[in-house]
């Protein structure tokens, strides 16, 4: 190895393979950056829409279990389809929290009010007497009758078209009643048996009542009480507003480290650069791969593990420039520069991956989002600057294309070094 | 370059610290914090209208509720005028179909609007959020020591642990002296400090490992041993927070609204990290030492007795 730094010729090969990673590097970073950076799920802070927390609770009628939540995960789930959202997200949080998100949502108080609904459909008779429910329900489907009233259209299953025809042959000439939560929808006389399997509700204000309704009735009721404990909403323009501030906020802040390193570390500054491109894309495309939502405190993480990923490359820099300081050859500090700040580097991140581990095993929410972004980001910086940084640099001191120490930011205090003296 | 004696004046670096944090800690106690609805549950609702509205003409509207005594701010280019087109509400936990009929009635009287934004929190939510999250980083704080007294040894990880709690006392104090909004972004802020300042905490604490083992072997001052080692890491302290100021600043001036406060306490945080580093841990250290060594002194000196 010594044998190449004595050489004063130029290493084509190490500089060809050197040559190939950085234009690897920098095509994959311009060419990918922004859809990569655009296909993570941004969190509602960011983009605008609705996030809906729920809460289920006991009832003397019925207590919350884990069967009872997983219910209602799928029927919310049902609910937020049928309004015909792009990319929701469903989480369940800790024991009985649902998270609902909703992006670029147009009509948010309409969906808060169907996600929180119980919807328990009840059929009774005059008496009172409920004889049958959601679950004999087939289909429901919001219309406008010839006389345009808004009405939404039963469909019994075979067992529900016998009832049905049992309740309404039982009851002609009487009141039934078709109720929702306990409020009576529609109540209307029987005036002979139905049996073909089909009713409808009539006494929706609006279609868009009906459309909700039949929504409701389609998915399901609830198996216990849920409540709204929390909504937040971020309009459209608001979103749009902060996405592109932060943005922009972000391009000049990362493009002003990229510079200061190349102003203060030259080359080996630029060879920073580049493997702090292949930092933020790998970042990103685990981001992506995790399908994580990417939230303001998300971007805080990205900032403190960008910061932690320069601060690695400063370190190995700081400690080449001091052991040159020390009489070794441009390569050989650079080794013990590496070596040296190694354990610092291993030390330092392995304190913030503990801590970031054990704020991803406990938090939720914020807390967890913010642990994501942070504790990748830290072992991915571990990563680079033990793996890219190092190759990089090996190849291009390898390459014996820049011999002159003040290229590498790297001075002796006493007189000024020439070539020849590396011999 | 002349250099200062860092060890040396601790108890200048002590004092000034304390003269922000005794100053905040009162603050918390007297005045508190501008807790947002994260903490204490309520409604907000962000309205850009058509046509400029003054808070007068809004309150106006919520007397009708029975709501007049929210807050109501008005947002914009110019904060001193008397009217603007946004408007932000903030009220206690309101129902669905309450805060509904009250932006129906601000349509009917105060004209068409777009709603910015629109958040409702439980009053329980932001008790829990706080409690999990000081469990969370507590719980941190254990395992930062123990990893430091496993690779260090047990000084250095209580002196660590007490510079990031110190940064985190000056943040706190600041937004309580400055009555700035406390939200959940605050309590990430204050996660984001924790990080910076550890991992800038041990840089240099492993640089006085590493002399430790190289010159002390016979015994030697410590504080001169401290001082080279934070001169040391010196640059390095510098061009870190410099990177991570950056960035910061960036999202400060060119952010959102949103990002605002956020990003203000993490410049607080970060630059406070940077400092206790240098001024508060290392001393820490040599203080701590010293004290052992003392005990250790008059041990020896009842033994020898």
């Amino acid at each position: 190895m010594e044998k190449y730094w004595r050489d004063k010729e130029l290493r084509k090969d190490n500089f060809i393979k050197l040559l190939v990673v950085i234009l690897a590097i920098v095509g994959i970073f311009s060419f990918y950056i922004s859809p990569l950076a655009y296909s993570i799920r941004q969190g509602l802070d960011l983009q605008g829409g609705t996030h809906v927390v729920l809460e289920a609770v006991d009832t003397p009628e019925a207590k919350v279990n884990e069967d009872a939540m997983q219910r209602v995960v799928k029927i919310i789930e049902k609910r937020v389809n049928e309004l015909g959202l792009t990319e929701p997200l469903i989480q369940r949080e800790g024991e009985r929290r649902i998270i609902v998100e909703l992006p670029g949502i147009k009509d948010p108080d309409k969906a808060i009010q169907i996600l929180g609904k119980t919807a328990m459909l009840e059929f009774q008779d005059e008496a009172g007497n409920t004889v049958m429910n959601g679950t004999d329900l087939k289909d429901a489907q919001a219309q406008i009758d010839q006389s345009n009233q808004n009405l939404v259209s039963l469909e019994f299953t075979a067992e529900g078209s016998e009832k049905f025809a049992d309740l309404t042959s039982k009851n002609i000439g009487k009141k039934i009643a078709i109720l929702l939560d306990k409020e009576v929808l529609t109540a209307p006389n029987v005036k002979e048996a139905i049996t073909g399997g089909k009713a409808v509700i009539t006494g929706s204000r609006t279609l868009e009542e009906a459309q909700n309704l039949a929504i409701l009735l389609r998915s399901g009721s609830l198996p216990v009480k849920v409540n709204i404990i929390e909504t937040r909403t971020v309009g459209p323009t608001l979103g749009q507003d902060s996405k592109d501030k932060s943005e922009f906020a972000f391009t000049i802040g990362i493009g002003a480290v990229i510079l200061f390193m190349v102003l203060f570390y030259r080359l080996p500054g630029l060879v920073a650069d580049i493997s702090l491109m292949a930092y933020v894309i790998m970042l990103l495309f685990l981001l992506k791969m995790l399908d994580a939502t990417l939230t303001l405190p998300g971007v805080a993480g990205i900032i403190l593990s960008i910061g932690m990923a320069v601060d690695a490359n400063v370190l190995i820099f700081e400690h080449f420039k001091e052991e040159y300081r020390f009489g070794k050859t441009l390569r050989m500090s650079m080794d013990a520069g590496f070596k040296r700040a190694f354990t610092t580097i291993l030390d330092s991140h392995m304190t913030t991956i503990l801590a970031s581990g054990v704020l991803f095993l406990f938090g939720t929410g914020t807390v967890k989002g913010f642990a994501i972004t942070l504790g990748l980001g830290t072992v991915l910086s571990l990563f680079t600057a033990t793996t890219f940084t190092q190759y990089m640099l090996k190849l291009l001191f390898g390459a014996n294309l820049f011999t002159h120490p003040t290229i590498y930011g790297a001075s002796r205090p006493t007189k000024v070094v020439d070539n020849n003296a590396e011999n | 370059m002349q250099k200062i004696d860092i060890i040396g004046k601790r108890k200048w670096w002590y004092i000034i610290s304390l003269v922000i944090i005794i100053p905040g800690i009162i603050c918390m106690f007297t005045r508190g914090f501008n807790l947002g609805i994260d903490f204490t549950g309520g409604t907000i609702i962000d309205l850009k209208f058509d046509k400029p509205v003054s808070i007068m003409d809004v309150r106006d509207v919520l007397k009708t509720y029975k709501l007049d005594n929210s807050t109501i701010q008005l947002a914009g280019e110019d904060s001193s005028a008397a009217v603007s087109q946004s408007v932000m509400i903030r009220t206690v936990d309101l129902e669905e179909n309450d805060r509904k009929a009250v932006m129906a009635s601000l349509k009917d009287s105060l004209g068409n609007y777009n709603v910015l934004r629109e958040e409702k929190v439980g009053s329980t939510m932001g008790s829990e959020l706080m409690m999990q999250a000081l469990w969370a980083t507590l719980l941190s704080w254990l395992l930062i020591v123990l990893y430091i007294s496993y690779r260090f040894e047990f000084r250095f990880g209580i002196a660590a642990v007490l510079a990031l709690v110190h940064d985190i006392l000056i943040v706190l104090s600041v937004f309580s002296l400055m009555q700035k909004q406390v939200d959940s972004s605050f309590v990430a802020a204050l996660m984001t400090i924790v990080g910076y300042s550890v991992n800038d905490t041990i840089v240099i604490f492993d640089r006085i490992r590493e002399n430790l083992k190289l010159h002390f072997r016979k015994g030697g001052n410590i504080d001169e041993l401290a001082n080279t080692s934070i001169y040391q890491t010196l640059t390095r302290s510098i061009y870190t927070v410099c990177t991570v100021l950056f960035t910061t600043l960036a999202l400060y001036y060119f952010g959102g609204d949103t990002t605002k406060d956020f990003a203000f306490a993490l410049l607080i945080g970060f630059t406070c990290g940077a400092y206790s580093s240098i001024f508060i841990a290392s001393p820490l250290w040599v203080t701590f030492r010293g004290w052992a060594e003392a005990k250790r002194a008059r041990q020896k000196a009842a033994t020898a007795k």
